[in-house]
């Protein structure tokens, strides 16, 4: 849904720029498609290392280490597989929602989905391109200690 | 030529190639995997062509005073604001992102706000949310919402005062090199 918004969007922002100025329209074009390559190689390599792992990773895994009884451990197992995955959104929840019916606890479920989407051990190499090594280090180790407040928040509410 | 393409393209090269072995090795788990990559290809070629497209837009259009003063040093929670739906509105993994906060710095975007760019981008985007709700329920994906929101700025800002301003400096001079 929201790519169709962003192809109409940008569609539409492209004919309004295409009308209003030919020659910066194809320099904006050049940049995005020079930045989409200066992106692919790694992108590809690390899509299909993803892929990989993520074999070995399926609900009832996850359900294993992660379930109610499994407390700050779990939180904290849970919380490396997330910063180590990089599932998409929609491939995400549902597995997180299947994790729950397998027995999985709500904190450690915070905890995984919060790692998962702000923390990126998979895409770091990608990040130091862009932000260099120290910011990529403190990011994530900020953001994954952070999923730890979400676990506790969320086993608070939860309960 | 050909040696320089295979070493910017090793990591997907080794990859594939685990994959196949894999497959060759167990055709189930095999499978999950080939499934999983496809999946994410196509989730890159359909939602990231436009992201970039909207970039290149954003370098040539947006002019760098106009930046400065709505993400600017001096923008305040306008730009926190600003940073906050600009990630929440995107689309695509998070990895689409990086050049699009390359260009935000090099449009003289705070650092900070660059940071919030990340973290909502990373984690409050509106569509996500609502799958979310649908599939953990509505307590659950707004509680975390309500905890990331906050989470989010204190990350940014912890982030900026963290790094020393000369490394920030050379972020943004790597940046205008992208």
């Amino acid at each position: 849904m929201n790519a169709f918004l962003m192809y109409g969007l940008s569609i539409g922002l492209l004919g309004v720029s295409y009308f209003k100025d030919k020659k910066k329209t194809k320099m904006a074009v050049k940049k995005g498609w020079k930045s989409f390559l200066n992106i692919l190689p790694q992108m590809l390599g690390i899509v299909t290392m993803v892929g990989f792992i993520f074999a070995f990773f399926n609900a009832e895994t996850i359900s294993r280490l992660v379930g109610n009884e499994s407390g700050w451990l779990g939180v904290l197992l849970s919380a490396i597989v997330g910063a180590i995955t990089l599932i998409p959104g929609f491939v995400a929840f549902p597995t997180a929602a299947l994790v729950l019916q397998n027995g999985g606890g709500y904190m450690q479920i915070g905890a995984f989905v919060s790692a998962l989407m702000m923390v990126g051990i998979m895409t770091a190499p990608l990040e130091i391109k862009y932000f260099g090594k120290k910011m990529t280090i403190i990011r994530n180790t900020l953001a994954f200690l952070f999923s730890f407040v979400v676990a506790l928040v969320i086993g608070m509410v939860m309960s | 030529m050909y040696k320089e393409m295979i070493k910017k393209y090793r990591l997907f090269i080794i990859a594939a190639i685990a994959t196949i072995v894999l497959y060759l090795i167990n055709k189930e788990v095999g499978l999950r995997a080939i499934g999983m990559t496809s999946y994410s290809f196509k989730e890159m070629f359909t939602v990231l062509p436009p992201v970039f497209l909207l970039l290149g837009l954003l370098d040539v259009w947006v002019p760098r005073e106009l930046m400065i003063q709505f993400m600017g040093e001096k923008a305040g929670l306008k730009g926190i604001l600003l940073a906050f739906f600009l990630g929440s509105a995107a689309a695509g993994p998070l990895y689409g992102a990086f050049p699009v906060a390359a260009v935000l710095m090099k449009k003289g975007a705070r650092f900070s706000n660059v940071m919030i760019f990340i973290g909502a981008w990373s984690t409050t985007k509106i569509p996500m949310l609502l799958f979310e709700m649908a599939s953990l329920g509505k307590t659950f994906a707004l509680t975390r919402l309500l905890v990331d929101i906050p989470g989010i700025i204190i990350i940014a800002l912890l982030i900026e005062k963290l790094m020393k301003k000369e490394e920030i400096e050379q972020i943004y001079i790597n940046a205008s090199k992208m």
